[in-house]
């Protein structure tokens, strides 16, 4: 079957060991997480997990229908991809060499990215965006000499009225 | 006035209607069973040997009875030795509270000692664990764990109490049982597509699992069967569901079943799974399975609708109350030509049903104990061929009559189990189990004697892991590697060690008797049957394999 990307949105209740739940259910199930982002919400109580995923219309529901089971998740969404705002953090560290700075320093503000530390021999940059956005901005600075970078993981944000709550 | 949290324990039991608990004490829980002690008259908690045996207890005392089996261990290697027992339950969808206790909060960590992170152990193989951190939540945590055990499709549940936590003193404030129910909703639009499913199928099939059992559903599916008159097999779970008097019962399907309800099965164009999750060992290959077939299915859990079969049509819930709508909203459907086909079927030579007469064999023992044992007495087994010949040939007449270990085949639980079943039923047990399954958890014999319950063994000696060497004889050409066991064990002068009278059969003119004698002690007893090593659970389908690829005779 085809193979779709999936990003769920879940509430799930703030404490200690829910995240080993979840991520524990996509180990023995099979399914493999691609990103993973969490954090609290406005009810310290709950805490919003994102997710996203590769999968076709099988592992989707499975792992809708098997996150439901685990008593610590209050209420599990799979975003619909084109009514959704999805955004990712990107930091990454380049090493400036003679001459070249500018050249990223202009790219950098091409993809609307930031400086946010620069000695006389590395730049490091945030990028914020969707994926591709972010893979753009990496793949741009990769000849450039890339020393180290991390990502948040996708977040992701209904249009509109809607909110995901019980 | 404050209580502390190891009576807070005992209270929360008692109002969840628990009077009878199993386990093993030790340091962690001293204080719970203090209060055990001091409370002896409300609660009646049974000592195994091991604290494997007490969670298979727990379990087969939950499994007869339908309460929730409690189990209590101490912490680290107390935790450790429950997990089979959890994962059995598990699988099988027992309820069962799991109480272990911990080492203090403050030593939590630091790799004290006996100490174990059972939380993150049994994660995988519980509905739920808590850990209890405050003594503040300890009483509406074990309310929850009751809640959660038998909610939807039941399971276990652990809750870990440190020690502190169990010291500790709180204000306590009794509640009443709470109610578990859980209600689904299915559209109207489910039924009436149900309904017309089964109104156009010329050739339906009831497939009947555990479900049937733990719904306490078997009268309402007879009348289902009755109203849309379909013939009914069953999984191995769903086995006593259906009381073998019954004409529509065919037996059980899938990798060892009977051939009718195999066939059956195979030439149906409709099946109507009730509480059954189309494990592998029932449906063998998948795609071939469903070949030409629509599938309405039936169970509580929706995580099981499509994980493993895709169905047609799913009606989500308590399979005893949807079997009611059913019943109450459909006419009468008479099939001629099919219930001439399946009673055809079922008149074929039904192979497997022939043992070689002329000697002692798995069919004559088990038949022999069918005679003689009352319609109620608790069936347990082991795990392996000995099993699969009581799936086979027992004649099951009432529901929660038999207890074994399906979905994760666990050896060794015959036993334990037929301890918590006998005190669950208030009645015999009779546990068949095998030299290979019996040498994993014999010690609670000790238990049975402490407790003098009234547990039958029948030992099927083949002098070999039975199972594992069909497999090597079939699928490896006869390498029979490390199951031929050939153990110098003499079981009867072993149980006799134990305190347990019992004796040994090896010729067939002994057995009628022996039988009979053994089943009138009010007390423990062992019989030693030997078995050919060769006798083999036939028929057989393949894993993976189809009724085409059925395998009759040796």
């Amino acid at each position: 079957m085809k193979q779709e990307r999936i990003v769920l949105s879940m509430l799930v209740n703030n404490e200690a060991g829910v995240l080993t739940r979840v991520s524990g259910l996509f180990a023995r199930r099979g399914f493999n997480i691609d990103t993973l982002s969490v954090g609290v919400t406005l009810d310290p109580k709950v805490s919003r997990i994102t997710i996203t995923a590769l999968g076709d219309e099988y592992i989707k529901e499975q792992i809708r229908l098997q996150l439901e089971k685990l008593h610590d998740v209050i209420i599990i969404e799979e975003m619909d991809l084109e009514s959704t705002v999805m955004r990712e953090l990107l930091l990454i560290k380049v090493k400036v060499e003679q001459g070249n700075r500018r050249e990223i320093l202009d790219a950098t503000s091409i993809f609307r990215a930031k400086v946010v530390d620069l000695t006389p021999t590395h730049l490091t940059m945030e990028v914020t965006g969707d994926s591709s956005k972010c893979n753009a901005f990496l793949e741009y600075m990769m000849p450039f000499g890339v020393e180290e970078l991390c990502r948040t993981g996708i977040t992701a944000i209904s249009r509109g009225s809607k909110v995901l709550k019980k | 006035m404050k209580i502390s949290g190891a009576k807070i324990v005992i209270e929360t039991l008692i109002e969840n209607g628990v009077d009878t608990v199993f386990g093993y004490p030790g340091g962690a829980v001293l204080n719970i069973y203090d209060e055990l002690y001091k409370n002896c008259d409300r609660i009646k908690h049974y000592t195994t040997s091991h604290e494997q045996g007490a969670a298979h207890a727990a379990d087969g005392y939950a499994r007869v009875s339908g309460k929730t089996g409690v189990v209590i261990a101490t912490s680290g290697p107390g935790a450790t030795n429950l997990v089979t027992g959890i994962a059995t339950a598990y699988l099988d969808s027992t309820p069962l509270v799991a109480l272990t206790g911990n080492v203090a909060t403050g030593l939590i960590g630091r790799d004290s000692f006996q100490e174990v992170d059972i939380c993150g152990v049994t994660m995988p193989i519980t509905k739920h664990n808590f850990m209890v951190k405050d003594i503040n939540v300890l009483a509406d945590t074990i309310r929850e764990a009751f809640k959660i055990a038998n909610s939807g499709r039941p399971g276990p549940v652990l809750i870990d109490i440190p020690k502190d936590i169990q010291t500790a003193q709180t204000h306590f404030t009794p509640n009443k049982k709470e109610d578990f129910c859980k209600v689904y909703k299915n559209g109207v639009k489910a039924f009436n597509d149900a309904m017309q499913l089964i109104k156009e199928s010329k050739r339906p099939f009831i497939y009947a699992g555990g479900g049937v059992v733990i719904s306490d559903a078997s009268s309402e599916l007879s009348t289902f069967a009755d109203t849309i008159d379909a013939p009914i097999g069953t999984s191995m779970m769903g086995l006593s569901a259906v009381s073998c008097d019954n004409e529509r019962f065919l037996g059980m399907t899938g990798m060892h079943g009977r051939f009718a309800a195999s066939k059956a099965l195979a030439s149906c164009d409709l099946i109507i799974a009730v509480g059954t999750r189309f494990s592998d060992r029932a449906t063998g290959n998948k795609t071939k399975f469903i070949h030409g077939k629509k599938v309405i299915h039936i169970d509580i859990d929706p995580a099981e609708i499509g994980k493993n079969i895709p169905a047609y049509v799913s009606l989500v819930g308590d399979v005893k109350k949807i079997l009611s709508k059913l019943n109450a909203n459909m006419q009468k459907i008479e099939r001629e030509e099919w219930s001439k086909e399946v009673q055809s079927i079922k008149n074929s030579k039904d192979y497997h049903l022939e043992m070689d007469k002329s000697r002692l064999n798995p069919q004559s023992v088990i038949e022999t104990v069918n005679k003689y044992a009352d319609k109620d007495t608790i069936i347990a087994t082991d795990v392996g061929q000995h099993q699969m010949w009581v799936a086979q040939y027992y004649n099951f007449k009432k529901a929660r009559t038999f207890v074994t270990s399906g979905g994760l085949g666990t050896m060794g639980f015959g036993l334990g189990a037929s301890i918590g079943a006998s005190i669950g039923a208030q009645k015999k047990a009779v546990l068949f189990t095998s030299d290979g399954g019996f040498h994993m958890n014999l010690n609670e014999m000790a238990t049975l004697v402490s407790y003098n319950l009234p547990v039958l063994i029948v030992v099927m000696n083949n002098n070999a892991l039975g199972m594992v060497r069909q497999w090597q004889t079939l699928f490896f050409e006869s390498r029979y590697s490390c199951t031929s066991l050939n153990r110098k064990t003499d079981y009867v002068m072993l149980a006799k060690a134990f305190g347990i009278n019992g004796c040994k059969i090896d010729d067939m003119s002994k057995l009628n008797n022996a039988v009979k004698d053994a089943l009138k002690y009010n007390r423990p007893y062992l019989l030693e049957v030997t078995i050919d090593p060769d006798e083999k659970v036939l028929p057989m389908i393949p894993p993976n394999g189809t009724i085409n690829d059925i395998i009759l005779k040796a």
